[in-house]
């Protein structure tokens, strides 16, 4: 390895592929060079254990889905099957998934920073997990390519890489995806591997976000959990179908609470955004109406992907307020507009995808105001 | 807007005895194809550049009806120029470019009815498209016709070259075909339409790339 390095180096014969190296070289082995000139650092946390640990944080709802996966698939030939067989069964619909995002996304991170000349930085490791997690498990491998080129150039690279996006890299592929596929992202058949025809009668694929929704178009005007296609708490546990990642609300929040353990993910975001779904749920439940309105405002939390995208892509550090006070107002109006857009849009079942990129957008705007109130009151302390 | 009257005002004094396609007059016509690209530089014109570009058809019939509307508005407001009063000029403009889309239209209408029904009401709209304006304003208020007419040629030639690559782009990867030709299909190849690109997002994020590309080859830097 040492005896590789200075070809590496500038001026030596690969010198080209600096970016390449080191990066292989910092994630294989520890790097022996330290800071030159006065120590600064503060705590051995860099980006590559910062995001390893939110990887480790998925582990449970990834191992999770691909169990769900064949367990759904079983399910709807009507057969029964191990646990192993079950999760053999996700881990081939799961595997290609992943490794297509990682292939592709980072071949374009290298080229871009070999290009550009920077170091590769770790932010697709997190990134490159979440895509899969988020799509159906039916997914053909070509949409997964696209929409990960997609997701990393025009999403991150565009705006100058890691650190500088906008907007969630894993959901700008997601909502990609939505809007050039839709027959591939929505409908009832795309949620439970293995084709159709092989349903046994009576067994429904469809998510309880399009159960209820048909419910409440369909005349409806009270809630009843038997128009769900499953119950509260197989919603909560997870053996639902859905996209890989999302289904079991509760290894989201195993996920969350190591997430904030661990100090990355913000509680205050995840805490607020179930905070905010839940009183608009409340409102909802007031207002009344049809079916969905008068749904009651937990069902909220736990059906569709509204747990893992508060924990995994809310918390995002590069696309959350940075602002205390920020993180709080950030993580309610997505609560607040994840179940605002379910209710009220008929296009879109699913409401939390896009309500955190929406605020991911105006996050800015908020540390903005934050930073400009605050700046306000101490100046009033301070002249008063 | 202030900025490219200042410029405008330079290229004025045009000599008698200029050769119709001085090497200035060729300036006329190249720089808006590529380093003042209306659309791309200037960034006027967007909203027609993302409604009409879903297919390639209605995209080039649109762009004649600009490049029509363009270079005989520019000529007429040239030839017009000394004896507009200054402060009633924009109406005056507008009523020439207003009579003009009406005669555009009207010959849509009567030849090409179903693109015409496609453009919709993006025809009458190109009396608002700001480039038009802003030639007339800009250039034809302080040209001769000659260099006004080469000067909106350019400009409408600009704004065709970035709808075209754009709506070329939009129908092949959206609708997966050309002026309506199917071509994946003739070729065997099973392909999904991309909806992303149908829809106007398509045409933003596809005219952003454009940016990004002519930027990188010109060697634009945004300004501190």
């Amino acid at each position: 390895m040492d005896k590789l390095k200075p070809h590496f180096h500038k001026g030596g014969k690969f010198s080209f592929l600096h970016s390449t190296f080191d990066a292989f070289e910092t994630f294989l082995f520890v790097p022996n060079h330290t800071t030159r000139v006065g120590s600064h650092i503060r705590d051995g946390i860099d980006l590559k254990r910062t995001m390893f640990m939110v990887v480790i944080a998925m582990m449970p709802v990834l191992l999770f889905g691909m169990w769900n996966v064949g367990y759904q698939y079983h399910l709807s030939i009507g057969e029964t099957a191990s646990i192993l067989d079950n999760f053999l069964y996700g881990l081939m619909k799961a595997l290609p998934v992943i490794v297509v995002s990682y292939t592709v996304g980072l071949g374009i991170e290298f080229a871009f920073a070999q290009i550009k000349g920077h170091m590769v930085n770790e932010g697709f490791l997190v990134s490159g997990l979440l895509i899969p997690l988020c799509l159906p498990p039916e997914i053909p491998l070509w949409m997964v390519a696209v929409a990960t080129a997609f997701a990393v150039i025009v999403g991150k690279e565009v705006f100058g890489g890691t650190g500088m996006n906008v907007l969630n890299p894993a959901l700008t592929a997601r909502v990609f995806l939505y809007f050039a596929y839709p027959g591939a992202m929505s409908g009832d058949e795309v949620w439970v591997a293995g084709s159709p025809e092989k349903w046994v009668d009576g067994f429904s694929g469809a998510t309880n976000l399009a159960q209820v929704y048909n419910q409440s178009t369909g005349g409806a005007t009270h809630f009843d959990p038997s128009m769900l296609s499953a119950s509260a708490w197989d919603s909560f546990m997870g053996w639902i179908p859905g996209s890989l990642g999302e289904t079991s609300t509760l290894l989201c929040l195993v996920g969350a609470l190591f997430l904030i353990a661990s100090g990355i993910g913000s509680w205050k975001i995840i805490v607020s955004t179930f905070v905010g779904g839940y009183v608009m749920g409340a409102i909802l439940n007031m207002a009344g109406g049809n079916a969905y309105f008068d749904m009651p405002a937990y069902y909220h939390l736990i059906i569709g992907g509204f747990a893992f995208g508060a924990v995994y892509m809310a918390t995002d550090p590069v696309t959350a307020s940075q602002t205390e006070t920020g993180k709080w107002i950030y993580g309610f109006l997505i609560g607040v507009l994840t179940v605002m857009i379910r209710v009220f849009n008929p296009a879109y079942p699913e409401g939390i995808m896009m309500a955190i990129l929406l605020m991911n957008v105006f996050a800015p705007l908020i540390d903005s105001y934050v930073i400009q109130a605050n700046i306000k009151r101490r100046l009033r302390r301070v002249t008063a | 807007m202030s900025t490219e009257t200042l410029q405008a005002e330079k290229v004025s004094e045009v000599k008698v005895s200029e050769p119709l396609f001085s090497k200035k007059n060729r300036k006329l016509i190249s720089n808006p194809l590529d380093i003042d690209n209306p659309i791309t530089v200037q960034v006027l014109g967007i909203c027609s550049a993302l409604a009409v570009t879903i297919k390639l058809e209605p995209t080039v019939v649109m762009c004649a009806a600009v490049f029509a509307v363009m270079t005989l508005s520019s000529t007429v407001i040239s030839m017009m120029r000394n004896s507009i009063p200054n402060r009633i000029r924009i109406i005056v403009q507008l009523a020439v470019v207003a009579s003009l889309v009406a005669i555009v239209d009207q010959i849509l209408q009567a030849y090409a009815y179903d693109v015409s029904k496609q453009l919709s009401v993006f025809v009458g709209l190109i009396i608002t498209n700001c480039i038009v304006m802003g030639r007339l304003e800009a250039f034809a208020l302080g040209n001769k016709p000659w260099p006004s007419f080469l000067d909106a040629a350019g400009n409408a030639l600009g704004y065709a070259a970035i709808l075209i690559i754009v709506a070329f782009f939009r129908e092949l990867l959206g609708s997966g075909s050309i002026f309506n030709f199917k071509v994946f299909a003739a070729m065997g190849v099973d392909y999904v339409g991309n909806g992303v690109l149908t829809n106007t997002a398509g045409a933003c994020i596809i005219l952003g790339l454009l940016v990004w590309a002519q930027r990188a080859r010109n060697g634009y830097a945004e300004e501190e």
